[in-house]
């Protein structure tokens, strides 16, 4: 049984408490800063070898961020680690009672290609300041990323507690036969499922963090351009390969011939007159993704020039639902706009669906974007731009159905990697007030107990 | 078969129509659930104690009384629950509408346990119902009379589309774990957990499981031992130690062995009287099944108290065991009997290692009168849930969120935890379409000055102090005032200005 020395390995220290005490969490969590710190260049460089990341939006999604949630994480472990303390009812009225955080133990992170350093750290910064052990497995596709990974994190992280583990599917399925306290997965719906089920072995509470085809409903009213430069950052960023990019644009007709020439000029301004000469422009991260979007344009009016020949920005104009641009999550740069006659039928084309990570809507007119939001079943929303609700770490990010289960960033990271203890400290003394819930029962106790436990309605008052 | 397909088709029709989503629906339909508790009270009482044996006082304080008080209080706190929560902006979003907004998870499937057949599908069925959701509602087949009851009186109080109650056995059951749900909150064992756990990863669905364990109960020499022994009598030997955070077994020093038992002994007689089985307050075992499964469980051991049994009226006297070994087969499977091991261990630190080379219990009991014990044994121990000088308490209160850990389970619910276990909490972010100035930043082509702009803006400062927000209010109206006199100026002059003040050493915000 490989993995099985490592994961024992890692629960001796879990048991010794070495990670409980808050100075050794936030050591773990300065080192960890300090590696994004030093790293900063090779993992510009990695991201780049990898899926030709641009240096911005490398700098800007697996460092930057990765910062934040850091630093907030620091500013405020003291807090989020202490007991919270809860109200009590009136049999209560004289314990204390309060909600612990205990860390779950041994847990196990896998990540995915597309931001291979942010997608594991952020996870990895939650997992420490709750105070477990983990293991990191970082997604091989992405093998430059992957073997930085490997050398550089046990330099900065006590190896006793944290391990790096690299490998292939068959390596993955071999550490899934372990026990976990926790597995926190990001990736594809398909093989979500296959990490359920090995938890589901051990009962292992998971968060799943998938996918799906993120929907955009762009107005009637609306600023055209700016909606064109938001909606083609959020496509193009990552070359398309983000889970939360906007997947296919639902419009009407009248706005379909509009927003084509604007998201042209936003494209050229972006990347100007050839996207695969821009710095700013990222590339698919292997020969396998290449095939399977290219194979993705086969049907569709082209909007954007030189799109079909190499993987440039492509906008694909008139696509049917039945065409294959539109039969799986894209993550690629293209984007598809099917046309519907009204916001009801763009409705009505979301809710048919799979609920997605994200759903966007864009109209000058909030009452649009409100209904939208209200009709329709997501992870998250953003109304009138793209992603950007993935910064703000105070939303929980996750999905819903085959988008995923469970939630993170900020808090709520720290949240996901605990469990949340119900515990009632009692005095030992007052135990005549205890004996109207002994037998022999009476109705007579029965009303002292009923008077002591209940909760009644406000404004209700019964005379007894 | 077809059956089940189409009930929890309905129910995923229902929901999709929008008829459970306004929040006078659901109360409505949380009324008359209550108004179902109340006017039937006779017939669950009569069923219950068909099932378990149980008095009419026992059956309303367990099953009915704390579900009339999870009915109030969440008929009381849903508008505030289920309001959006506007969240902490950054200077990024500081224009924009930021919120959390709590929506229906969907179709939810609930599945009870026989040891409180009634309260374990009413309590969470009242948080799926809060939520927005369609239940479907699957009542234990062993605890038969309720289950019969619950099917027949739901419908005439509940919408009969949206909740819609399943009764029957494993093929059953089986049955409706192939359906997709949006949600399934399982009661019982560990082993079935995992079988609901396997169904529900296929179609990626999340799971509360509330199962269950050993739950230790360490007696520490310092402490006031006839007040300690009532409670875990009590605790214990409830619904005939059928409950799933009932003090499985006891740790103490061998010291004070006797003692406890003597205690326990003392105690029994004061409630159920010399003769246990003919006290209306002692309950029975559910079946035969787990009659002879409890009897096996005594043998070999040191019976001190108690051990007699009556097949026929699956009666098990309450039963104390002592100088119970670690290795024997009473210590390998959770006990859901009237039967209490006390294991001798010479030590706190025994105690904690004891616990903690075992699987984690649903809950953890420890009576001392040294508070730091006390603490001592939470933290370095885990557990569901922990009751200190006493037991089962922490179950009462709503505020605690309850549920398991480890093999002991996942999830939790009770009081808002209900409303937020089968809540999908959706972030949500609105901007302008307007103000595209400040998302020039971002957009390629990128140069050196817009990665020092994205640093400014949105790189988190790790700062140990907080800024005046005062201050902060106060420069917001300057610039509010400024700009609405002067914006057509400051537009041109806005970089010049940022970068005024960001030499001037703008205080870190967050």
């Amino acid at each position: 049984h490989p993995y099985a020395g490592l994961v024992s390995h890692l629960r001796t220290s879990w048991l010794s408490g070495r990670t409980r005490p808050m100075e050794y969490r936030v050591a773990q969590l300065e080192a960890l800063g300090r590696f994004l710190d030093d790293k900063k260049e090779e993992i510009l460089e990695a991201t780049a070898s990898d899926m030709g990341k641009p240096c911005f939006e490398a700098f800007f999604s697996e460092i930057l961020l990765c910062k934040n949630e850091l630093h907030q994480t620091l500013n405020n472990l003291g807090q989020w680690m202490k007991d919270e303390h809860v109200g009590k009812n009136l049999v209560t009225q004289l314990d204390s009672a309060f909600i612990r955080k205990d860390p779950y133990g041994v847990v196990l992170i896998i990540g995915p290609w597309n931001y291979p350093v942010h997608l594991l750290l952020v996870p990895l910064i939650g997992a420490i300041a709750a105070g477990n052990c983990v293991i990191v497995k970082p997604s091989e596709i992405s093998k430059n990323t992957e073997r930085l990974m490997a050398e550089s994190l046990s330099c900065y992280l006590d190896n006793d507690c944290y391990a790096v583990v690299t490998g292939g599917v068959q390596e993955t399925t071999k550490l899934l036969e372990n026990k976990f306290d926790f597995i926190f997965f990001t990736g594809s719906p398909a093989v979500g499922r296959v990490v359920m089920s090995a938890a589901a072995r051990h009962l292992t509470p998971v968060t799943l963090e998938l996918g799906g085809k993120n929907p955009c409903y762009v107005s009637d009213s609306c600023h055209v351009q700016n909606a064109a430069r938001r909606l083609a950052w959020g496509r193009f960023f990552n070359a398309g390969q983000t889970c939360i990019a906007p997947d296919y644009v639902l419009c009407s007709l009248e706005m379909q011939e509009k927003l084509m020439p604007a998201l042209r000029e936003a494209i050229a301004e972006f990347f100007g007159p050839n996207p695969r000469e821009s710095p700013d422009f990222g590339r698919m991260v292997g020969d396998k993704q290449f095939r399977r979007v290219r194979a993705l344009l086969s049907s569709g009016r082209v909007a954007t020039p030189g799109g079909v020949q190499e993987m440039s920005p492509t906008v694909l104009a008139d696509v049917l639902p039945s065409d294959p641009v539109m039969q799986e999550e894209i993550f690629g740069p293209i984007l598809p706009i099917v046309v519907v006659a009204n916001m009801d039928e763009a409705i009505d084309f979301i809710n048919a669906r799979p609920r997605p990570l994200a759903i966007y809507a864009f109209s000058s007119d909030s009452k649009v974007v409100n209904q939208v939001l209200e009709r329709t079943s997501s992870g998250g929303f953003c109304g009138n731009d793209t992603l950007m609700h993935f910064t703000l770490t105070s939303l929980p990010f996750g999905g819903i159905g085959n988008s995923g289960l469970g939630k993170y960033h900020g808090k709520f990271t720290f949240d996901t990697f605990s469990h949340q203890r119900g515990c009632l400290h009692r005095n030992m003394g007052l135990e005549a007030l205890n004996s109207p819930r002994y037998p022999p029962y009476s109705q007579q106790k029965m009303g002292l107990v009923t008077a002591t436990f209940e909760i009644k309605r406000r404004g209700m008052c019964t005379i007894l | 078969m077809e059956r089940i397909q189409q009930v929890v088709g309905r129910a995923r029709a229902a929901f999709k129509a929008g008829r459970c989503r306004s929040l006078e629906f659901r109360i409505q339909q949380l009324k008359a659930l209550e108004r179902m508790v109340k006017e039937k009270e006779r017939e669950i009482l009569a069923a219950i104690k068909a099932d378990l044996h149980k008095c009419g006082p026992n059956a309303y304080s367990h099953e009915i009384m704390g579900l009339l008080g999870e009915l109030a209080l969440t008929m009381e706190k849903l508008s505030s629950w289920a309001a959006p929560q506007p969240v902490k902006r950054n200077l990024m979003t500081m224009r924009d509408e930021a919120f959390i907004r709590y929506e229906p998870l969907g179709v939810v499937l609930i599945i009870g346990a026989w040891n409180y057949p009634f309260t374990l599908i009413m309590q969470p069925l009242v948080g799926a119902i809060a939520a927005g959701n369609a239940v479907v509602v699957k009542p234990s087949e062993i605890s038969e009379n309720t289950a019969k009851l619950i099917a027949d009186i739901l419908p005439q109080y509940l919408d009969q589309e949206l909740y819609p109650v399943v009764t029957g056995g494993v093929p059953e059951t089986t049955e409706l774990l192939k359906q997709r749900f949006d949600h399934i909150l399982y009661t019982g064992n560990s082993a079935v957990g995992k079988i609901v756990m396997a169904a529900a990863a296929k179609h990626l669905t999340p799971v509360t499981l509330e199962l269950g364990g050993k739950s230790p109960c360490y007696i520490d020499s310092d402490c006031d031992l006839a007040v300690a022994c009532r409670r875990i009598t009590w605790g214990k030997y409830m619904n005939c130690g059928q409950t799933c955070i009932a003090p499985d077994y006891i740790l103490c020093h061998p010291s004070i062995q006797s003692q406890v038992v003597e205690n326990i002994k003392a105690t029994l007689q004061e409630f159920y009287g010399a003769d246990v089985k003919s006290s209306p307050d002692y309950e029975r075992i559910i079946n035969k099944h787990h009659f002879k499964r409890i009897l096996g469980l005594l043998e070999g051991q040191k019976i001190a108290h108690g051990g007699e049994t009556d097949e026929a009226s699956c009666f098990i006297a309450p039963t104390i065991l002592t100088d119970v070994s670690p290795e024997s087969k009473v210590m390998e499977e959770e006990i859901f009997g009237p039967v209490l091991p006390i294991v001798p261990v010479k030590s706190v630190e025994e105690a904690i290692e004891f616990i903690n080379l075992r699987e984690k219990p649903l809950a953890l009991y420890v009576f001392s009168n040294k508070k730091e014990l006390i603490k001592r044994v939470i933290s370095e121990t885990s557990s569901g849930g922990f009751t200190g000088n006493d037991v089962i308490m922490h179950f009462f209160l709503s505020t605690l969120p309850f549920g398991g850990v480890g093999n002991s389970g996942m999830g939790a619910y009770h009081g808002k935890h209900s409303f937020e276990t089968f809540s999908h909490r959706r972030s949500c972010l609105i901007k302008d379409l307007k103000m595209e100035g400040t998302n020039n930043l971002r957009y390629p082509p990128i140069s050196q000055k817009k990665v020092d702009w994205a640093k400014f803006f949105i790189l988190k400062r790790f700062n140990k102090g907080q800024i005046g927000l005062a201050l902060l209010a106060l420069l917001g109206i300057v610039a509010a005032v400024v700009w609405k006199n002067h914006h057509s100026v400051l537009k041109r002059k806005a970089l010049l200005i940022v970068l005024a003040v960001q030499r001037l050493g703008w205080p870190n915000v967050w």
